[in-house]
């Protein structure tokens, strides 16, 4: 039933505003097609940026470096709860999210999806998001550099939603 | 982003070159510019649809109406932008996507309202603007259906018994956002 809904979700908010819309004399199309250019115009501001970032994701990814960071930060993991093996899926979930998903898939499949380890991966993949690249795409849309403090307070809540997923698992299902 | 950006590139390099891995560095590089653009043409259609959509919620006054039910959340955490109209209408409507779990239709909402701050203050990225892109950055969906059918594929019974964990982690995390920007806001020297 909930699977139904949420793969319906996107055709019956269609429907319903389309509906809606009618039902209050709005011409609809014309809206509809007025805003999609609206949307071409933003795109074409988000490429640069998505370009100049994604370069330096995949340069990083291929360095080597996020395991070299890995191996210094295990043994501080563990002494604020997080399990050191999920250490790679926290490098990586803030900046490609299909990469994320590819290791939290690896962890849920090796370890069990309700294994401590694979649940706390759940848990942190539904909890956090791409940050870098919301980033990317939101100041490049309107072209800004100056980012000021969005970087750091956001990689914070990232931090926080690492912990609380190990501390919520725990909380919840025990550390089994 | 100068900073970030110089760095994460100087790291690799360094990297590269320590492992020994500088040949796939270089590749990785021609890799990321046509993942980029690859991606760019991927979420060019979604993004295009929902700005239609919101176009069309607009002028049915839809948009209005969300605003007004998430109004009194909403104008707390965008105290500066309160009293514009379509700003607030655009997060309402971001806001909304995003809890729903449509994050392709999150974010053309949510760049509305983002070029709009960017107008009341160029080149600078607002309290405001930063705001929102940090509750943009937290989830705040109220259903991973992405994770649950990697669960479930993996054999999982009852993929969705994560959820509590999920909305007490996420929740955690927003707040910690929000909070940090509230800080931020008050001591950010530039």
């Amino acid at each position: 039933m909930l699977e139904l809904m949420t793969s319906m979700l996107v055709p019956l908010i269609l429907a319903g505003v389309a509906l809606y819309a009618a039902a209050h004399r709005v011409d609809v199309y014309s809206g509809l097609v007025d805003g999609a250019g609206d949307g071409l115009r933003v795109l074409v501001h988000i490429v640069p940026s998505l370009i100049g970032l994604m370069t330096a994701v995949y340069m990083l990814r291929a360095s080597g470096a996020l395991e070299l960071a890995a191996q210094a930060l295990a043994p501080l993991l563990s002494r604020v709860g997080l399990p050191p093996e999920l250490l790679g899926l926290m490098l990586v979930r803030p900046v490609s999210g299909s990469a994320a998903l590819g290791v939290g898939a690896e962890v849920i499949g090796t370890y069990g999806p309700d294994s401590y380890l694979g649940r706390v991966a759940a848990v942190m993949l539904g909890s956090t998001e791409t940050t870098f690249y919301t980033i990317a795409v939101y100041f490049g849309a309107v072209g800004i550099t100056r980012t000021r403090y969005a970087v750091p307070a956001a990689l914070c809540a990232d931090l926080t939603g690492f912990l609380a997923a190990a501390w919520a698992v725990r909380l919840l299902f025990g550390a089994g | 982003m100068t900073i970030i950006w110089t760095g994460m590139i100087v790291v690799s390099v360094l990297c590269g070159l320590a492992t020994g891995r500088g040949g796939l560095v270089a590749a990785a590089a021609l890799e990321g510019t046509q993942a980029a653009v690859e991606l760019s043409l991927s979420i060019a259609g979604m993004l295009c649809l929902w700005t239609g959509v919101m176009e069309v919620m607009r002028r049915a006054g839809l948009a209005q109406k969300l605003a007004r039910l998430l109004g009194p959340v909403l104008g707390r955490l965008f105290p500066s932008v309160r009293r514009e109209k379509e700003i607030m209408d655009s997060i309402a409507a971001n806001v909304s996507a995003n809890l729903l779990g449509l994050g392709s239709a999150a974010t053309p909402l949510g760049l509305e309202a983002a070029r709009r701050m960017e107008r009341l203050s160029p080149g600078v990225a607002s309290d405001a603007l930063c705001m929102m892109v940090v509750c943009n950055t937290a989830s705040i969906q109220l259903i991973p259906t992405t994770v649950a059918s990697v669960r479930a594929a993996a054999g999982c019974a009852a993929p969705f018994d994560i959820l509590p964990a999920v909305w007490l982690a996420s929740g955690l995390s927003v707040c910690v956002g929000i909070l940090a920007c509230k800080l931020c806001a008050r001591v950010w020297r530039e």
